[in-house]
């Protein structure tokens, strides 16, 4: 059961992150993403200290809050004409090292382990189960995450078409009427969203990995949105359970194995992917020279 | 106040740990210009990252805990990551912001998955590996404070020597291309240094926050002046002051971690730049546009009295 719990919460953690991970991909922003998971630390901190309890929903509250602040914060100091990169590793560190202060200088108050913040500790995903009318119904991580991918399922559904317009062509989305700043901020308060969510099961900067890596092997394999994200999704799931066999082999970090294999997946895209890959590719161009 | 700082100095440990900071803000606020200059801030950040498994194997080939092993395992992941990044942008259409994200979480996955097998494995001397990810300037000794300030000297003598080479290339790669400059070597050689600084730091303020040593200090001294070299020692000095606050505090207040009080030092120092500078600051900006809104207005405003008065004429001429 323990084997179950653990694979399917990784699922579900891979999913929500390769969906989004897509359109960050596409926007160029996949930096962000990875400002976004650490930023979220301070909001996580407060929220803590605010509740006095582990209660999800502050935490997510708290999160989002912060993750949109970072947004907002890398906005306005692009706007004040410093280079993107510069604004997102000023920001995030800043914010992350608020985090960090508070949780050291509380620590007696949170129970939050600074490595789990890094690294997250999937394997303890079974122990902390959430009881509805005095049954157990499973762990409370699958049912967080279970929420956020459902929100995200129907806010990228329902909004399919903008999201798209926007990731390809901003510029014409604004032509056409739609709200992108808005849309730009749905996308990042979603961001935030996940990485709270996952943030306990694999640590905030794996759900970088997450985010990241499946999305850019499927950008490697299709040319058509529906299709990467579909593929992004099948390569979170199996670097999801080929993470958990290599950890049970090595007795070593899940969610560290998770994003290793993810990465192997990538290399093999790189590599052997039939229309983008450097194999097919070279040998093309050796076929056409001939 | 005055008595408490005092007191610290008087204690030879964090002495040397004070000094060890000083030295290091001032080295990767030096280096953290050229690469703030390049739009490469983030690669501090991702050099940071993999640098974890090329610690994690030095330890684990040696059983011993060195610094300075660590920083040759650290350099050897530094420069593969580099050059996995740039094999990524080269071969593939996938852009340069995604790659360095991809590089950064499987180097930083591989290391963590690394870094349990340790801990697992529990040959009893692996206790404090775990201080790389967050950075414990307190559990620095002399010898460590050595090799901080070796570090130190020669990222200082390579910027002295090769300046007007970074500068050309920071600037205008094309043009030190066409001078018959070695660019691909000098930006390497910028990489290289960076990679040194990153793995210096990472001891003092952990893998996460080393990032802001290079770029905060760099931006914050970007928006006092428009030379070079002034930007540079501005940001060297910037950052030995953070890192030399960030000390001080730590050692004050008990519980405190040195990298992130070091990290808000450094972005508050930023902060107040960027609200203070005399011609880049946000104060200074707005003061100029209200000061050219007012001197349009009373142009306007005379103009109009002039041509107000001309027409009075006119008709006065015409009855």
């Amino acid at each position: 059961m323990a084997t179950f719990w653990i694979i399917l919460t990784a699922i579900l953690v891979s999913s929500a992150c390769a969906i989004l991970g897509c359109f960050l991909i596409l926007r160029r922003m996949a930096l962000v993403g990875d400002a976004i998971s650490h930023a979220v630390l301070p909001g996580i901190a407060i929220a803590f200290l605010w509740s006095g309890s582990r209660d999800s929903l502050w935490m997510l509250l708290g999160a989002t809050v912060f993750g949109l602040l970072t947004v907002f914060f890398i906005q306005s100091l692009q706007a004040g004409g410093l280079s993107s990169d510069a604004s997102i590793g000023i920001v995030f560190t800043a914010l992350f090292a608020v985090g960090v202060i508070l949780i050291s200088l509380n620590a007696a108050h949170i129970d939050l382990d600074l490595d789990c913040v890094l690294f997250g500790e999937i394997a303890y995903v079974q122990w902390d189960t959430l009881t509805l009318g005095g049954t157990d119904v499973g762990p409370r991580a699958v049912w967080m995450l279970g929420i956020t991918l459902l929100v995200i399922l129907l806010v990228i559904g329902l909004f399919y078409k903008q999201f798209k317009l926007c990731a390809f062509d901003p510029a014409l989305a604004a032509a056409c009427g739609i709200p992108v700043v808005l849309f730009h901020y749905l996308l990042m308060g979603l961001v935030s969203m996940t990485s709270v969510a996952s943030f306990e099961s694999v640590g905030s900067i794996l759900v970088v990995g997450m985010l990241i890596v499946p999305a850019a092997t499927a950008y490697l394999l299709t040319d058509r949105l529906g299709k990467m994200i579909l593929y992004s999704v099948l390569v979170g799931a199996a670097s999801s359970v080929g993470g958990y066999i290599m950890a049970y082999a090595l007795d070593a970090s899940i969610a560290g194995c998770m994003v290793a294999v993810a990465g192997i997946l990538f290399v093999l895209a790189l590599l052997l992917s039939p229309k983008h890959g450097i194999v097919f590719r070279y040998a093309r161009r050796k076929f056409a020279a001939r | 106040m005055w008595n408490w700082i005092v007191a610290i100095l008087s204690d030879p440990n964090t002495r040397w740990i004070l000094l060890g900071c000083l030295l290091l803000g001032f080295s990767s606020g030096i280096i953290g210009s050229f690469t703030f200059l390049r739009r490469q801030s983030l690669m501090g950040d991702t050099l940071a990252h993999a640098a974890l498994p090329g610690i994690c194997i030095a330890f684990m080939l040696t059983e011993t805990k060195s610094v300075g092993l660590f920083l040759f395992g650290a350099l050897v992941a530094g420069i593969v990551a580099t050059f996995g990044i740039s094999w990524i942008t080269r071969y593939s259409r996938i852009k340069q912001d995604a790659a360095m994200g991809i590089v950064l979480t499987v180097f930083f996955g591989i290391g963590v998955v690394m870094l349990t097998r340790i801990q697992h494995g529990a040959s009893g001397s692996q206790s404090g590996l775990d201080k790389y990810l967050f950075g414990q300037a307190a559990s620095m000794v002399m010898t460590d404070v050595y090799v901080m300030g070796g570090v130190c000297l020669v990222l200082l003598i390579a910027c002295l020597a090769w300046f007007k080479e970074f500068k050309l290339v920071s600037f205008d790669p094309g043009f030190a291309r066409g001078m018959g400059l070695p660019v691909g070597m000098l930006e390497q050689l910028i990489l290289l240094l960076t990679v040194i600084a990153v793995v210096a730091g990472i001891q003092a303020v952990g893998v996460v926050l080393v990032a802001a040593l290079l770029v905060t200090p760099a931006a914050a001294a970007r928006c006092w002046t428009d030379s070079l070299s002034l930007m540079v020692l501005l940001a060297g000095v910037f950052g030995a002051l953070s890192g030399a606050t960030g000390t001080i505090f730590s050692t004050l207040v008990p519980n405190l971690p040195t990298g992130p009080v070091t990290v808000l030092a450094a972005t508050v120092l930023f902060a107040g730049s960027a609200l203070l500078a005399p011609r880049r600051g946000l104060l200074a900006r707005r003061l100029r546009s209200l000061q050219a809104k007012s001197a349009y207005l009373r142009e306007e405003h005379a103009t109009l009295q002039t041509l107000s008065a001309q027409r009075a004429q006119q008709e006065r001429g015409e009855l």
